[in-house]
């Protein structure tokens, strides 16, 4: 059996859910490795998309900020911010488009914090805010969420919403005004979970190897159907290498 | 906005002309790329206080900015600086401990209206932020707005689409204008004019700039107009808008400026560790910024042209190649 990490784990399968064509709309660290993963290993024909504004480049080391001028080597171009909203916003080019967000809190209908713990007057734990996460999340076709799978994260009640999932779900995301989308699935260190088409709810559709679906629950604050759940393949001997020869290397992100 | 042929400052002489206490500003940049940091130290050697400033995603610039203690107020969608801070220390220390007051926005949102700025409109509409608490939650009150005839009125307004459902839009959100009295870039090139050139990407410098009723410009190489008048399509910043030149080579540092260096990972982590603890951090700023009369001595304590030299771009790849980064 091929040994992995748990982030190795979360990483491929994020990569696993972008399809040739897509333009990855990515942040750092694990969500700009999972772009660089499924194009080396599935997904040859996606794109990666900075919010700063770099299309399509050659990613030879990994950034460690959006801005990173390993973003801007042999891009399609180096533009600006105004650039790389317009083609996330523009639905011509938008629907093609997949966010990959990550959280300090997220809620059942998939909206998330990154703005502050506590009192947003007063707050015990100041994030670094929005950035271009609420713009994804308010206008593309779909997005992939990660967070880590604890209590405090998986809250009946957000501290602060800074970017929309399905609000209070069913229509609600609509008649908001809001585009259709909203996350298409959450990504944990120990299991991956979806929407429900009518409802918009949280569901657990898959499970680590070894990872029961009681410890999973015990790691959330509201409670999910778990009926629709499977095993999630793990990380094939190939995936695992690519991972790790060829987008990390230097292991500055795993 | 300043036509005069020869624009050329010291930076003290720039920043003391044009940056006062309570000044309304945004510096260029992105995160820990070419943040204008000469810049920013030397706001923080003059003692500026009370700015109030509009950020979209200063990282490194605007945690110095608010650790130096010269910031009371900022419009902001992001503060973090890449994997050397994934929140900028001293701007959590701030708005934890209520020293500067915030109003969060998200970066399209910081952009838009930076470029309403730029166009001389009141306002232009975006459709993020429907449904979240960036559109309901204030941190500027209405009551502070109204006394303060230099804030907008309101944070933003969310209407029904006026031409019905165009696009299949039905609804926007308003954000409002930014004009800053003083806005600052770091520029790979300019000329005494003011023409500047940004090499890779922009970021919303160019909408900041022009934005901005007083613009200066640092640069890492100042060359004759004549240079960069023949590719004036590799120009960005047309010198109208510009009223401050000031040669600053490493002018970012320790951001990086691509094709000429890469951010410093050694200083970013040294900062990381001061910036933790309030002791350590009055030292820093003693030593390192209030103890130095320059961006050169400046850098001289911070392992000067060995370090340089560690962190200097590849001509090609426009960065330090397998620089240690960890």
């Amino acid at each position: 059996m091929v040994e992995y990490t748990l982030r190795e784990m979360m990483t491929i399968v994020a990569a696993r859910e972008i399809k040739n064509g897509d333009i990855v709309f990515c942040g750092t660290g694990i969500s700009m490795l999972a772009a660089m993963a499924a194009k080396n290993i599935n997904a040859p024909e996606s794109i990666m998309l900075f919010e700063t504004g770099a299309i399509d480049g050659k990613l030879d080391e990994i950034p460690l900020a959006v801005a990173d001028s390993r973003t801007m080597y042999l891009t399609s171009t180096n533009g600006g911010l105004l650039d790389a909203f317009m083609t996330m916003q523009n639905p011509i080019t938008g629907a093609h488009v997949i966010g990959i967000l990550g959280a300090a809190q997220i809620d059942i209908y998939g909206n998330i914090n990154t703005t502050v713990i506590g009192d947003y007057f007063k707050p015990n734990i100041r994030f670094p805010g929005s950035g271009g996460g609420c713009d994804v999340a308010s206008v593309v076709k779909r997005c992939i969420l990660f967070m880590q799978q604890e209590k405090k994260r998986f809250t009946k009640r957000l501290d602060y919403l800074t970017s929309p999932g399905y609000l209070k779900g069913g229509n609600t995301r609509r008649e908001a005004g809001l585009r259709e989308g909203g996350p298409t699935v959450v990504i944990t260190d120990m299991a991956v979970f979806r929407f429900d088409e009518i409802s918009k709810e949280m569901y657990l559709s898959g499970y680590y190897s070894g990872i029961s679906t009681q410890k999973i629950l015990e790691n959330m604050e509201f409670s999910v159907d778990v009926t629709r759940a499977i095993e999630v393949t793990p990380p094939t001997a190939y995936e695992l290498e690519i991972l790790r020869e060829k987008c990390d290397p230097q292991r500055l992100i795993l | 906005m300043d036509t005069r042929h020869d624009k050329v400052m010291t930076l003290e002489e720039a920043i003391r002309k044009y940056v006062k206490d309570g000044s309304h500003i945004s510096i260029g940049g992105f995160t820990i790329n070419r943040n204008p940091m000469a810049a920013v130290y030397e706001i923080i050697r003059q003692g500026v206080s009370g700015l109030h400033l509009y950020a979209h995603s200063n990282g490194q610039g605007a945690d110095e900015l608010i650790g130096g203690g010269c910031v009371s107020r900022m419009d902001i969608a992001y503060g973090g600086s890449g994997k050397y801070a994934a929140t900028c220390i001293r701007f959590r220390k701030a708005v934890q401990e209520g020293t500067i007051r915030v109003e969060d926005y998200s970066n399209f949102q910081m952009t838009l209206r930076f470029m309403a700025g730029a166009m001389g409109i009141p306002f232009l509409p975006a459709v993020s932020a429907l449904g979240t608490d960036l559109v309901n939650i204030w941190g500027f009150s209405e009551e502070m707005r109204r006394k303060d005839s230099s804030l907008p009125k309101r944070k933003m307004v969310v209407i029904d689409n006026p031409f019905e459902g165009w696009l299949d839009t039905p609804k926007v959100v308003l954000v409002p204008a930014i004009r800053t009295d003083v806005t600052i870039l770091h520029v790979q090139k300019a000329d005494r004019q003011g023409t500047g050139r940004i090499l890779g990407l922009t970021f919303a410098d160019i909408e900041q700039a022009k934005s901005a009723k007083h613009l200066i410009l640092t640069c890492e190489e100042l060359v004759d107009t004549e240079v960069l008048r023949v590719n004036p399509d590799q120009n960005n910043i047309p010198f109208i808008h510009v009223d401050a030149v000031v040669h600053v080579p490493h002018g970012a540092y320790p951001t990086a400026c691509y094709r000429y260096y890469d951010y410093d990972p050694i200083f970013l982590w040294a900062y990381a560790e001061y910036a933790k603890d309030d002791q350590r951090y009055r030292e820093y700023l003693q030593e390192m910024i209030y103890g130095t009369r320059s961006h050169g001595e400046f850098i001289a304590l911070n392992g000067g042209m060995e370090r340089l030299e560690q962190i200097e771009a590849d001509l090609e790849k426009g960065y330090a190649v397998n620089l240690d980064r960890g």
